[in-house]
């Protein structure tokens, strides 16, 4: 079968993990970079493009977000979901486990995997439940979920409130070098809460949740790590509180790592005046204190990446009273110009923005990271950073619609992304 | 002169002269109550819908009779009886029901901001918020600011003490607004347990001995503890609460003279409030009640009044 070819001309080629910023032409055929040099005159057929004033950077990868697939297909799709990871050019995701059966053994992993292979844009790397069911009761059978393809393990969107179960699961996935992927809420000090308590929660009478909900779990789970010398992945970090944390963890050299949700960095909870359910989430969007320690976070490399949490939603479960309404957003497709505005603001840069949405994420799973370099795998993404437009939900891939980003104007546009070679979006 | 708000979900839509000229309105209408035939034609071929999502006695009552006293056909729609227990939406229920246009939807519901969600749909009818979750209860506000002001003349420079579940209390955030409004200080009193985080943004003091402020209040409003909203209880026992945040006889001979009580109902007799104390002569809880139908005859005649002069249909 013939693979796809492209030449990407006069091109800056942007890989800071590898320390390149330079201009040249990138020669894409067979899945992998073939050549990377000023003035390739490729023989045989391929597809030219002008990559004058484009920058060409690895394939973004994404730790965090919600495929639905098997048991919400109504909100999103593991073909779907993939689709739009490849419009924000993304080309690895991760998928979280609570999907309906939960990803809790090997067969759904498998199951997922499958969808995949039928399906999917660009490539899956599943993560296993941590608990059976998400019910923080028993353990899922980790290692078979490692076998059958899981990175990591998690029970995102509920948090393990047992710590001893905690310092078993964690113990146990130590000795299968699984990370484990946490979402951190105190689940009884926030307890029916709808958004972050404050004075915009007094005043809209909703119920909050304290950001010491966070701090306390976060804590408590850097301490496990120390306990059983695993690697703690902090999800979706959303307090000073817990920035602070892993700053000092990692100051004491223990294995822990976090990610940054771009909706955390751009929006507070002055989102949530009028009763806007498209600013929904879990965490919940904070203070401006948080926000800036967040970015700050991002700034000194605490947090080591960016991560969407791209929760798809149907209309239903968003169109409605807000403390009924389900938490989380679309990610994928504003993720990347989301955080270019960190860059144009002055507070990253763009070496960090890109590092944490490349080779970040791949250290953090203990994946090869080949990045730009000929002979590497061909996943890549082209970008226009100077390109502004709408956003739109509507015009996104994703089967959803639940944006709080609906109408803004955006710079920074995917012009085309590949993964092995072959070319799943042009923008 | 016309309210600049189409609907009445907060009071902070209402400017002093709005309230004012709600009052105007008000008092054109407390005689009504008063007559053989309490019936006026103000609003005759109306239509209000009464969609309540939650119990009432006092607010449903006082709307249906405002309504029916300005001669609106009324409709009463409570959570059991409707389609929300087939599993209709909010938003489909109130959008069928203005397929049969109504004027005025006056909406109680569990969920802060469902008013609003409410409101959004709609192009020409008007929404009044009769209580949303923890949020708000402006027309409560609007009668309680009116009860204030018959008996002490005016409410700038008064003391005005909340006492109780602020976390869960719409009357009490309505309240705030209002008095604020019209220039009162506002002290919110209660266990710290049950003052929700953020409450200084309200420009509200904040005191956790009730005994220690009573002295210097003009007027005290108790609230009831919210057992229903509650998660966990946060304090010990009813017995102590009552002891510390109850209002009985005892604890009022430490009150200054003229001091006026008020309770938005339902009166939990012996918690917040004992029977003496609600019975009382300073007790304005039945005043409060009395102007409540008032209150919201003239809300109602000032919304739908003003659809008249409205062009186009839903």
């Amino acid at each position: 079968m013939k693979r796809e070819a492209y030449l990407i001309k006069d091109v800056r080629i942007f890989d800071p993990a590898l320390k390149l910023d330079q201009t040249g032409d990138v020669l894409l055929r067979d899945g992998k970079i073939e050549a990377m040099a000023k003035g390739l005159k490729p023989e045989g057929d391929l597809e030219i493009l002008d990559g004058k004033g484009k920058v060409l950077v690895p394939g973004l990868v994404d730790l965090h977000t919600h495929l639905r697939e098997p048991g919400y297909e109504h909100k999103e799709t593991v073909e779907t979901g993939t689709r739009s990871a490849a419009a924000g050019g993304f080309t690895t995701i991760c998928c979280m486990a609570n999907t309906n059966p939960v990803n809790d053994n090997a067969a759904i992993t498998q199951y997922i995997l499958q969808k995949a292979r039928e399906g999917a844009s660009v490539r899956v790397l599943p993560i296993g439940a941590i608990s059976k069911g998400l019910q923080g009761k028993e353990l899922a059978e980790i290692g078979e979920l490692k076998q059958a393809g899981c990175v990591g393990i998690s029970d995102d969107g509920m948090t393990l409130m047992d710590s001893q179960l905690m310092r078993l699961a964690m113990d146990y996935a130590r000795g299968f070098d699984l990370p484990v992927l946490t979402h951190s809420v105190d689940a009884n000090l926030a307890k029916g809460g709808a958004m972050h308590e404050g004075e915009v929660s007094c005043r809209l009478g909703l119920k909050g949740m304290p950001a010491e909900a966070e701090d306390i779990i976060v804590a408590r789970d850097i301490y496990l790590s120390g306990l059983t010398d695993c690697h703690l992945h902090v999800a979706h970090v959303s307090t000073a509180g817990s920035v602070e944390l892993i700053r000092q963890a990692k100051r004491r050299g223990l294995k822990v790592s976090g990610e940054a949700a771009p909706h955390h960095f751009t929006l507070t909870d002055a989102a949530c005046e009028d009763y806007d359910t498209h600013a929904k989430m879990c965490p919940p969007l904070r203070g401006e204190e948080h926000r800036q320690a967040v970015i700050a976070g991002l700034a000194d490399g605490t947090l080591d990446c960016i991560a969407t949490d791209h929760a798809p939603h149907a209309t239903v479960d968003k169109e409605t009273e807000f403390d009924q309404a389900a938490f989380g957003i679309l990610g994928f497709e504003t993720a990347l110009p989301l955080s270019l505005r960190l860059v144009e603001q002055g507070a990253v840069s763009l070496e960090r923005v890109i590092q944490s949405l490349t080779s970040s994420p791949m250290a953090i799973l203990k994946r090869p990271y080949t990045g730009l370099q000929v002979g590497a795998v061909a996943d890549v993404a082209l970008l226009d950073l100077q390109h502004v437009w709408t956003y739109r939900a509507s015009e996104g891939f994703s089967k959803s619609r639940n944006s709080p980003f609906e109408g803004w104007e955006m710079k920074g546009r995917v012009l085309g992304t590949w993964v092995d070679g072959k070319r799943v979006h042009q923008g | 002169m016309a309210l600049k708000t189409p609907h009445i979900l907060s009071m902070s839509d209402l400017s002093r002269e709005e309230i004012e000229f709600i009052f105007q309105t008000t008092d054109s209408f407390r005689e009504v109550g008063g007559r053989a035939i309490k019936k006026v034609p103000a609003l005759r071929g109306k239509t209000v819908i009464n969609l309540f999502f939650e119990n009432s006695t006092r607010t449903r009552t006082s709307f249906e009779i405002a309504g029916k006293r300005l001669s609106a056909d009324v409709i009463n729609i409570s959570k059991s009886s409707s389609s929300v227990t087939k599993g209709e939406t909010l938003l489909d229920t109130a959008k069928n029901l203005v397929a049969m246009s109504p004027d005025i939807l006056v909406v109680r519901h569990p969920s802060a901001g469902a008013p609003h969600a409410v409101a959004k749909i709609l192009q020409r009818a008007r929404v009044i918020n009769a209580g949303d979750g923890a949020h708000e209860h402006p027309t409560q506000a609007l009668l309680d600011l009116l009860t204030i002001r018959d008996h002490k003349k005016k409410i700038e420079g008064l003391h005005v003490g909340i006492v109780g579940d602020i976390a869960h209390s719409r009357v009490a955030r309505s309240n705030i607004r209002g008095l604020q409004t019209f220039g009162a200080k506002v002290t919110v009193v209660g266990p710290k347990s049950m003052i929700p985080a953020g409450i200084s943004a309200l420009g509200v003091d904040v005191s956790y001995d009730l005994a220690e402020v009573l002295p210097k209040l003009d007027v005290v409003m108790m609230l009831r503890i919210q057992t229903e909203r509650l998660d966990a209880m946060p304090f010990p026992s009813v017995r102590e609460y009552s002891r510390f945040y109850g209002l009985n006889p005892q604890l009022l001979k430490k009150a200054k003279p003229g001091i006026v009580i008020m309770h938005p109902g339902p009166v939990n007799r012996g918690v917040e409030i004992s029977p003496e104390v609600a019975d009382g002569p300073y007790s304005l809880i039945l005043d409060q009640v009395k102007n409540g139908v008032a209150v919201r005859m003239a809300l109602l005649y000032l919304l739908a009044g003003e659809l008249e002069s409205v062009k186009g249909e839903a």
